[in-house]
């Protein structure tokens, strides 16, 4: 992974806070995000995962999302460098996905076995409390540059400022309240895939590319667009319309 | 809260029902499990009311079940103000925290705010009742003192919204014990497909998102299936949920 010119996380930032506008979609905003996190950091992939107040993980946004990465973000519910770094609120660092069989051996061989050489999991910090992490992918083996962390690091900050929807929480509640509402957008999300797939035959992450190409051309938020479908899916007739 | 924890909450909201006296009143097995849950819920969370309302798209509300009079009331009472945390949940689709109604710079809810302090309610917690798009309702939870809820009881809190969506979803009272405990084995696994699953359904059966749901456990139930395989065979494609499958 590779060092990151200060002009290209200049137009990052810029992008962010564009991005960051009284009523932005909360999904979109983190799929910009981990593109972004994966451009800048030189990964082949980067995922973002929320943990509930009960414990459990949930996929949130990738740079990819297909059913492939998908299950790779869902295996390290029961372990990987996610419940790690969520474990202890630090980074884990993991250069050798080959030689890790050992500490995640679920986890290691699935992830050496969709082409990856190297993994990061960067948390998602809000005071004390670890709420998800930024989870990154490389191609071969090989580390992430120190200032690459620190990059990571900010952006994963700023994935949190955009849950949390407001700067200062001055409230506790507020974190469950935004906490909840993102999760239960990411389930309408995949609700709003299974309804395109049946409706067009088409398999789950050609339904996802349907969903997004539609939101982008005719400039509508992809979690209204979703929302739409799942409550009525005759109000949008035809996803292919351009 | 760690990882480890996480079986934790879903097994004490069924143990706090289990110990709560199952309702003499002549009542429906759906709407007596809901009483007896809460109950169990004001046992859980030192709270001191607790009421399961339902409400549709439309927005008109009923009271399901309520662990006392006062909640019911106050569950009504919002109705006919048309302000509080329940509708707010419900807008919103995410929790609604009040933890002191009385704090003068609240001012969200008046009408239902001055309401609540009459009857001696502090603090409400509500929790909406819904997977993804599928809404059914809402659970609130009062309390007679403010404060916050703790972070223990607030997971928990989190788990009694999770049994009533499965409760209302079955429309039975009390799932098998051991198919709740799977139930929630396979919601670490697999959870977007079963979520990729209930869209398909859905349309596969011309149902609503909830309703699409209820089929898909009917079918795993009926055919001692797990419900992730279930899921991973409708989102392959290998099974298709017909009209004269389930009920």
């Amino acid at each position: 992974m590779t060092t990151v010119p200060a002009e290209r996380l200049a137009d990052v930032f810029v992008e962010v806070a564009d991005t960051l506008v009284d009523d932005f979609d909360l999904i979109e905003f983190l799929q910009m995000l981990t593109s972004r996190t994966a451009e800048l950091a030189g990964a082949a992939a980067a995922g973002l995962l929320l943990a509930d107040q009960q414990g459990n993980l949930q996929f949130m946004a990738a740079s990819e999302e297909d059913t492939k990465m998908l299950e790779l973000f869902q295996v390290q519910n029961h372990e990987g460098p996610y419940q790690d770094c969520f474990r202890t609120g630090r980074p884990v660092a993991n250069a050798d996905l080959g030689a890790a069989a050992d500490r995640w051996p679920v986890f290691a061989p699935r992830a050496v076995e969709a082409g990856f050489g190297s993994v990061y999991a960067i948390p998602m910090r809000l005071r004390t409390e670890t709420i998800g992490a930024l989870n990154l992918f490389g191609d071969g083996a090989g580390g992430l540059q120190p200032d690459g962390m620190h990059i990571v690091q900010a952006l994963a900050d700023v994935a949190t400022i955009g849950l949390l929807q407001e700067r200062a929480v001055r409230r506790g509640e507020v974190l469950t309240e935004q906490l909840q509402s993102a999760l239960n957008s990411r389930i309408i999300i995949e609700q709003a895939k299974g309804v395109i797939a049946q409706i067009y035959t088409v398999d789950i992450d050609q339904a996802f590319e349907l969903l997004r190409g539609y939101s982008r051309r005719h400039h509508l938020r992809i979690g209204n667009v979703a929302r739409a479908l799942v409550t009525d899916p005759a109000s949008i007739p035809n996803l292919t319309a351009v | 809260m760690t990882p480890d924890d996480r079986f934790g909450s879903a097994a004490s909201v069924q143990g706090f029902i289990a110990r709560e006296p199952v309702p003499t009143d002549d009542l429906s097995p759906l709407v007596g499990g809901l009483q007896r849950l809460c109950g169990a819920a004001v046992r859980a969370l030192s709270a001191s009311g607790a009421v399961v309302s339902m409400m549709t798209e439309s927005g008109s509300l009923g009271v399901a079940a309520a662990s006392d009079d006062t909640s019911r009331l106050m569950a009504e009472r919002e109705f006919v103000v048309g302000e509080g945390p329940c509708i707010d949940a419900f807008a919103f689709r995410r929790p609604c925290l009040q933890p002191d109604l009385g704090d003068g710079e609240f001012t969200r809810w008046p009408g239902y705010t001055a309401a609540a302090l009459e009857q001696g309610v502090h603090a409400v917690f509500a929790f909406p009742l819904q997977v993804g798009g599928a809404r059914l309702g809402v659970l609130d939870v009062f309390r007679d003192h403010p404060g916050s809820l703790r972070p223990e009881h607030l997971a928990l809190a989190l788990s009694f919204a999770e049994v009533v969506v499965t409760m209302l979803l079955d429309g039975q009272a009390n799932a098998p014990a051991d198919q709740s405990a799977r139930g929630l084995d396979e919601a670490l696994g697999y959870r977007s497909e079963l979520y990729q699953a209930q869209g398909m359904v859905m349309i596969q059966l011309r149902v609503s998102l909830a309703e699409a749901m209820v089929r898909l456990r009917a079918h795993a139930y009926a055919e001692d299936r797990r419900l992730g395989a279930v899921a991973h065979d409708v989102v392959g494609g290998r099974l298709c949920l017909n009209a004269s499958s389930g009920r």
